[in-house]
């Protein structure tokens, strides 16, 4: 059996990948693609956790299935603003995205 | 070293590596369909830790609904950023940093911590892992307050997105 700590350094791996993207892409749905690899990684150790604990606790599934809702809730309304910006300033770049910036 | 490892290992390199595509390729069309197989390999880690339910839903919504949203998403906001232009901004190299950090930092504290080498009992012959979830989200004793907020949570966001994608100038042609 594979032990508790591969999946858990796999799972940082992952988060710091996709924390890479969110920090260093320009386009602003490559940033929300690093936003989906990190919540997976967060998944990972949430389904590790309770399968190494006690499986009749079942709050590990639970919570990862409520991180499933509160991504596709995440992504909807992220798209929808990123084309609303495209619509309106014919530009999906984070940084010229500065309308509010004072 | 036992199959179950050998298999965990293809899996866990084979999604950081296409993890490393999604952030790291020019074309974002191509960065999506990376995300898809990072997500198969989320879901194949799921399979290996007994989550079924999680494994299904994984490519369902992940792959089925998120995905191509993302696909969508790209395509409707293409324009010229696709082939020219660095898609990486000029701080780059301090978000590389912070992430080697960050893994390093996660690293170091989980060395620390002596729960890191257990492994799991066995799995418990006739255990339904489906139904017990399904009890859990539903009853009261259980997790239907965090599940039933989940659920407005949903309604309140595809709400916001479509008001904030609806176009009141061309209706909803979205020229």
């Amino acid at each position: 059996m594979v032990p508790l700590s591969w999946y858990l350094i796999f799972a940082a791996a992952l988060f710091s990948i996709g924390m890479f993207g969110v920090l260093s892409r320009r386009n602003a749905v490559a940033i929300l693609l690093g936003i989906e690899l990190m919540l997976n990684s967060v998944n990972i150790n949430l389904a590790a956790f309770w399968r190494y604990g006690d499986v009749h606790l079942m709050a590990g599934q639970v919570f990862a299935i409520i991180v499933f809702a509160v991504a596709a809730a995440e992504v909807a309304v992220g798209l929808a603003l990123v084309i609303s910006v495209y619509r309106s300033r014919r530009t999906v770049v984070a940084d010229e995205i500065d309308m509010m910036k004072w | 070293m036992t199959g179950e490892q050998i298999v965990f290992l293809v899996v866990a390199f084979v999604t950081l590596f296409a993890g490393l595509m999604v952030v790291t390729t020019r074309n974002l069309v191509h960065a999506a369909l990376w995300l898809v197989a990072a997500l198969f390999g989320v879901a194949v880690t799921y399979v290996t830790l007994n989550a079924n339910f999680l494994a299904v839903v994984q490519v369902v919504v992940y792959i089925g609904a998120i995905a191509i949203l993302f696909i969508f998403a790209v395509m409707l906001t293409r324009r010229d950023m696709r082939d020219q232009g660095p898609q990486m901004n000029k701080n780059w190299w301090l978000g590389a940093v912070l992430a080697v950090l960050t893994f390093g930092g996660l690293y170091f504290l989980l060395q620390g911590w002596e729960g890191m080498t257990k492994t799991a009992t066995s799995y418990p012959v006739g255990f339904d892992a489906i139904s017990e979830l399904g009890n859990a989200l539903v009853s009261p004793a259980g997790y239907v307050l965090p599940f039933e907020v989940a659920s407005v949570l949903l309604v309140a966001a595809l709400v916001g997105a479509v008001y904030v994608a609806f176009n009141p100038r061309n209706g909803n042609s979205g020229k």
